[in-house]
């Protein structure tokens, strides 16, 4: 079965390739993040694959990169934001407005579906 | 071995939607689209591949942490799916 | 493995690509044109070399490069892009490709390039002339059972060779110290870091509700399980830092002072448990020596106070000195 687990883990690792493109082509900032998102998934895909062809403590190492995967994200909107801190869910005119809970900017609910 | 069967089927499922995320973020013309296409395709590729994953876990301990990295991947995926692309409509909201 | 050959070649296989992986997300990151992308590849390249760690069986190495180097660096590059942007006026982009039309900067650059190529190729020799040695791991196995632990990582860290990671865990407070001095004078009494807001019912919120519980259990986790299997002081430690930048990007809870005598003695805890602990053992016998019979306690009581003083330290890093105009109030004085 490990042979399996290792051609699987190859096959995925390779279609990480696309995402390394992407992040070279851009254009956008979101783009490049959103690439580095995938790499990020795929690869505890492929630590989940390594634990099942080696050794099951690496699911830890699978945990970490899930726990800490929206990280970088989140540091990349706040930096998009406009004064470098806030969150693109504000108001995006007034960057105070967010510590004030009651405001709430028509259209840009984010429950709305 | 049925389970050997099950975890290749799942697994290989499982890849087949990390493919075509990979494809949506080569092939979709714009950033929302992509964004659109990896977050969902991906994490059904995750999801399937811990399934398949699941039956090959030596003890409950580490079928628990699969599920917890499921768990927190969706959680991360949807967090980062939503933010970044609000971010995006705003960014394009003020180049216009 | 059962089936010998075949899992051999897959090894192989994946072990190229990895190779090629890893080759290219670096050749990637020093040649793309814009700033963002280069931190963007450098993320991934962390993803990659923790891959690879998995490959050699360093677990332990693994976990930190994947908490690290996934994980808060890229907070830390990201946000130092953004504040270079800000400073100078213009998109990361813009200064990166202005800049590097001067020919003094290209010469630099070339002359970067061979130092480094010259730096892999003398590495390179270095390994391939190693003899086929284990290096110490016969004696670190044959002396496991005094050190405490039964991970022999953590033997060697906290145990063995002591000394290291005590002068590791002073480096860092140290390098926490350079960045305080760099403040500007009129800066000191704010809080450190830009001033966080997010939308109270937002997504970002929620998440930074969310996750923290799950952050904290693991990074106990990671501390607690470090005695016997792969983990420790400083994954734990860079877990918790993780949260707790979480909650406070998530304006859930302000940055903390950094002239409040509480921060500072959770700073400087675990270098001085460590080197009490040390002080100690040197009436006993040996500075830095652990009594096998006290040997798990201690390492254990090390290792809490290290992951406090790691995570503490880490995330005043990554926050940086305050940034923006000055604010009459605290930032991100929201409950």
């Amino acid at each position: 079965m490990s042979a399996w687990f290792l051609a699987f883990a190859t096959l995925l690792l390779l279609s990480l390739a696309g995402a390394l493109w992407r992040i070279w082509r851009g254009p956008e900032p979101a783009d490049r993040m959103m690439a580095a998102q995938l790499v990020g998934t795929g690869g505890v895909g492929v630590v989940l694959l390594l634990a099942a062809a080696s050794d099951w403590q690496m699911l830890d190492v699978a945990l970490v990169l899930a726990l800490l995967a929206a990280f970088a994200a989140i540091a990349f909107v706040k930096a998009q934001s406009v004064d470098g801190s806030g969150d693109p869910e504000e108001d995006p005119v007034s960057p105070a407005a967010g510590t004030d809970p009651t405001t709430i900017q028509p259209g840009r609910a984010p429950d709305a579906r | 071995m049925p389970a050997d069967i099950v975890t290749l089927v799942l697994c290989g499922a499982g890849l087949v939607f990390f493919f075509a995320g990979t494809a949506g973020i080569i092939r979709f013309p714009d950033t929302l689209t992509r964004l659109h296409a990896l977050t969902k395709a991906d994490n059904v590729g995750l999801g399937l591949l811990i399934t398949g994953l699941a039956f090959q876990a030596p003890d409950w301990q580490s079928v628990g942490k699969l599920v917890l990295i499921w768990a927190m991947a969706l959680i991360a995926a949807g967090t980062t799916a939503q933010l970044v692309a609000r971010s995006a409509l705003q960014q394009q909201d003020t180049s216009q | 493995m059962i089936d010998g050959t075949a899992s051999d070649i897959a090894a192989t296989g994946f072990d190229l690509v990895l190779a090629a992986m890893i080759l290219g997300a670096g050749l990637f990151a020093v040649t793309v044109r814009d700033l963002f992308g280069a931190v963007v590849f450098f993320i991934v390249y962390g993803v990659f070399v923790a891959l690879a760690w998995l490959r050699l069986g360093a677990l332990d190495v693994a976990l930190t490069e994947a908490a690290l180097g996934a994980g808060l660096t890229g907070v830390l590059l990201i946000g130092a892009v953004a504040r270079l942007g800000r400073r100078t006026g213009t998109q990361g982009t813009d200064a990166l490709s202005r800049r590097s039309a001067f020919s003094v900067r290209s010469v630099s650059q070339i002359a970067t390039m061979l130092v480094s190529a010259a730096v892999s190729v003398a590495l390179g020799w270095a390994f391939l002339s190693l003899s086929d040695s284990d290096g110490l791991r016969a004696g670190v196995a044959a002396n496991l059972d005094a050190s405490g632990v039964s991970n022999p990582v953590t033997a060697v860290l906290i145990n063995f060779r002591g000394w290291d990671t005590l002068l590791e865990s002073i480096v860092l407070l140290a390098a926490l110290i350079g960045l305080w001095s760099l403040w500007r004078d009129d800066d000191w009494g704010r809080r450190p870091g830009l001033r966080q807001h997010a939308r109270a019912d937002g997504v970002l919120a929620m998440f930074g509700r969310l996750l923290p519980p799950f952050g904290l259990l693991f990074g106990v986790y990671m501390v607690w399980v470090g005695s016997s299997l792969p983990g420790g002081a400083f994954q734990g430690g860079t877990v918790l830092a993780a949260v707790w930048l979480l909650m406070m990007m998530a304006g859930l809870m302000p940055p903390p002072m950094v002239t409040s005598a509480r921060i500072r003695a959770v700073l400087i805890a675990g270098p001085l448990v460590f080197l009490s602990v040390g002080i100690i053992g040197a009436f006993a016998g040996g500075f830095l020596g652990l009594p096998p019979a006290y040997a798990k306690p201690l390492i254990l009581m090390i290792e809490a106070a290290l992951t406090l003083s790691i995570a503490a330290t880490l995330a005043l890093l990554v926050l940086g000195p305050p940034g923006g105009p000055a604010m009459p109030s605290g930032p991100g004085d929201a409950p």
